[in-house]
């Protein structure tokens, strides 16, 4: 009985990638009917496809610096950051702030991307990064500290910092969506020279920053002494103690890292999408669906999960019959699971 | 059956007050208690149980509770609405919607069961999170049964009758079923399968070992509780009359968790004694600015919440049983039982 879900699964999967690549017919001239959908296969209509394809990278892009930070922390120290999503829109709304107080406007529709420089993007993204680092490390020296191994009491203590955050950011930014400009270096379109398509600068930006972050944490955890330390904290801290090793500051260490990732993809994901109330929860969302997806505490678990969500999202949406897109919502949870029914841990998950 | 100690002869002369408050409570309390609070109250309690027997017995804190209500609501508001609303208008009589929604929310928890069923403590709260929130984003989306604004107009069968006119028939109904989803509870944890239950909770690689399944256990357990949330879920449509996704949106599914965690996690009596204090305190505390750090009732209940969890993870009523187990210290009494099951993994 066990193979079923199995079988479920990889059929489900053969179907959809049978249909993305050859059976999907686009609407036509007259609007979609049936089973059409926005864009056809991806043999007839390469343009789209590829268009899809760097949708969905670009979004994983985003989805790997909040995660990388939320699985760092977890997979050394246990506890799960349910105000991670905090973390992020805090991040945001102080880069957007920083913003517009650099260039020196605070118009009410938001700045134009001619008038950001990129030092005026990148200079308020890393203040919020380390703005909310310390707000990070601060919860967790006072909160989270003392009751080391009670996790479930570790993860309502940051679901309660998380609900007063998310109370005090609407009182204090306000309730309305705003977003972080670009700069108007990065504000245009490239030909990427496959098939013919025109890529937005920003996404391929996002892209790139995601593969530093993403390198330089891979780095840090193989290179470094601190890494070193970490990793062997994630397999067995008792024993990492018991050697002398002063794990209180690697935790410290890694906390600050973590939360600061969230605040410097609050940045990034506050001028890739917009911030407001609520956005919190959907960020804290695309970081849980990728760790359980890819694995609590793995990086590369995490890369894996954000590409697999960023795909999945943005394929559904595309290749869905057009009539029915609003049904795209639910192939985040068939991916979930899917990857629950073949592994409870996650692709990359090992017993604690 | 004679009390077996202090605490538990002093229980029941409260249990067996507040039942006769509560009958009386049309006489002794004003239309807008009876209607808004204690409605509210027992409906959230119910909510609030579901999430208290999982976590209590089964070592599951579940944050898709308010979403299998919500489910149980939407199933509820497209099956008998007609014409105006958003959603399906199926028009059907309000039993059958009733009976609908309480066996598809049942239905799919059986299902969120079976795919979270092998985690536990905080990989169960999040996986259960994103069933929520997916939920959440669902009935947003999907317009075909819902979209945005939700369903509005939702008819109670006639012997609720209007709700607004007649508040009371709603009351007692209320009253009723948390009654018997109480007792039902109660019971449940003393059949075999509420002791393998609790096994489980305590030590699964034991009870595998003995012969039960831990997953089999996790899921029956949860789709149990899907079926009281979707109690509580058509309660929650006949009193309000509408639905949208807003009801089930992340703010909610915390509201309950903070419901459940004032009253407290491991005692089922915390769930309707934290919906009072959750209902009470939104209802009196109308402020737009909170003094000094600004914010609204949010920032208050935030903090409540952060308090009781760093002083006393068990709640409101954990505090209670500290109290007598004081009591039992201080008169040399025999030896303190270990608290239940306070900290996890």
């Amino acid at each position: 009985l066990g193979s079923v879900p199995r079988i479920v699964a990889l059929g489900l999967v053969a179907v959809a990638l049978v249909w993305i690549v050859f059976a999907a017919k686009p609407c036509t001239e007259f609007g979609c009917t049936g089973v059409q959908t926005a864009f056809g296969s991806a043999v007839d209509n390469p343009h789209d496809f590829v268009i899809t394809l760097l949708n969905g990278l670009t979004a994983a892009g985003v989805y790997f610096v909040v995660a990388s930070g939320f699985t760092l922390i977890f997979g050394l120290m246990r506890v799960v950051n349910m105000a991670h999503g905090a973390f992020f829109l805090l991040g945001g709304y102080i880069a957007l702030k920083l913003q517009r107080r650099f260039v020196g406007e605070d118009p009410a529709f938001g700045l134009l991307s001619e008038q950001v420089d990129f030092w005026q993007w990148l200079a308020p993204a890393l203040v919020a990064a380390l703005l909310v680092g310390f707000l990070g490390l601060g919860v967790q020296q006072v909160f989270l500290r003392w009751n080391q191994g009670q996790e479930l009491r570790q993860a309502l203590i940051t679901i309660a910092i998380s609900i007063i955050l998310a109370d005090q950011m609407i009182a204090h930014f306000g309730s309305f969506a705003q977003d972080i400009s670009w700069p108007g270096v990065l504000d245009r379109r490239v030909d990427v020279r496959v098939a013919g398509v025109e890529y937005t600068l920003t996404r391929l930006f996002i892209l790139a920053a995601a593969i530093v972050v993403g390198l330089g944490l891979w780095a840090w955890l193989k290179k470094t002494r601190t890494g070193m330390v970490i990793r062997a904290g994630v397999d067995d801290r008792s024993m990492v103690t018991a050697i002398g090793v002063n794990i209180q500051l690697t935790f410290a260490i890694a906390f600050f890292v973590g939360s600061a990732l969230a605040g410097f993809g609050g940045a990034i994901g506050g001028s890739f999408a917009s911030l407001g109330p609520g956005v919190d929860a959907n960020w804290l969302l695309y970081s849980l669906v990728v760790v359980i997806i890819g694995g609590m505490g793995s990086l590369p678990g995490a890369a894996v999960g954000s590409l697999l969500l960023g795909l999945v999202s943005s394929f559904s949406a595309a290749y869905l019959p057009a009539n029915y897109t609003f049904y795209s919502i639910i192939f985040t949870f068939v991916l979930l699971a899917i990857v629950l029914a073949f592994r409870p841990l996650g692709l990359f998950g090992r017993p604690a | 059956v004679r009390p077996r100690n202090l605490q538990q002869a002093v229980e029941r002369v409260i249990g067996v007050a507040v039942l006769v408050v509560v009958a009386l409570g049309p006489v002794l309390f004003s239309t807008y208690w009876v209607s808004f609070v204690l409605t509210q109250v027992f409906l959230l309690g119910i909510a609030g149980a579901s999430l208290i027997f999982l976590s209590a017995y089964g070592g599951m804190v579940s944050l898709a509770q308010v979403s299998l209500y919500g489910i149980a609501g939407f199933v509820v508001g497209n099956a008998v609405t007609t014409g105006e609303s958003k959603g399906l208008n199926l028009g059907w009589d309000p039993w059958l919607g009733v009976l609908l929604g309480i066996a598809i929310a049942t239905a799919i928890a059986f299902v969120f069961g079976a795919l979270a069923s092998r985690s536990t403590g905080i990989y169960f709260l999040m996986i259960t999170l994103t069933f929520a929130v997916i939920a959440n984003l669902f009935f947003g989306q999907v317009t075909t049964f819902s979209g945005f604004g939700g369903i509005s107009g939702i008819g109670t069968p006639d012997v609720i009758g209007n709700v607004s006119a007649n508040p009371n028939r709603l009351y007692y109904v209320a009253l009723v079923i948390a009654l018997l989803v109480y007792v039902a509870i109660r019971y449940i944890v003393r059949t075999p399968f509420g002791l393998t239950l609790q096994g489980v909770r305590d030590d699964p690689l034991r009870m595998a070992s003995l012969g039960y399944s831990a997953p089999l256990h996790r899921t029956m357990a949860f789709g149990f509780a899907g079926f009281i949330a979707s109690l509580a879920g058509v309660l929650y449509v006949w009193w309000n009359g509408q639905i949208d996704p807003a009801s089930i949106d992340i703010a909610r599914v915390l509201d309950l968790l903070v419901i459940c965690v004032i009253g407290g996690l491991y005692r089922l009596e915390g769930a309707w004694l934290g919906a009072l204090a959750f209902v009470v305190i939104q209802n009196y505390v109308r402020t737009d600015s909170l003094p000094v750090i600004g914010g609204t009732f949010h920032t208050l209940i935030g903090l409540i919440f952060l308090v009781i969890v760093l002083i006393s993870p068990g709640g409101l009523m954990g505090m209670w049983d500290l109290l007598f187990q004081g009591a039992r210290r201080v008169a040399g009494g025999r030896s303190l039982a270990a608290p239940v099951n306070e900290s996890e993994g």
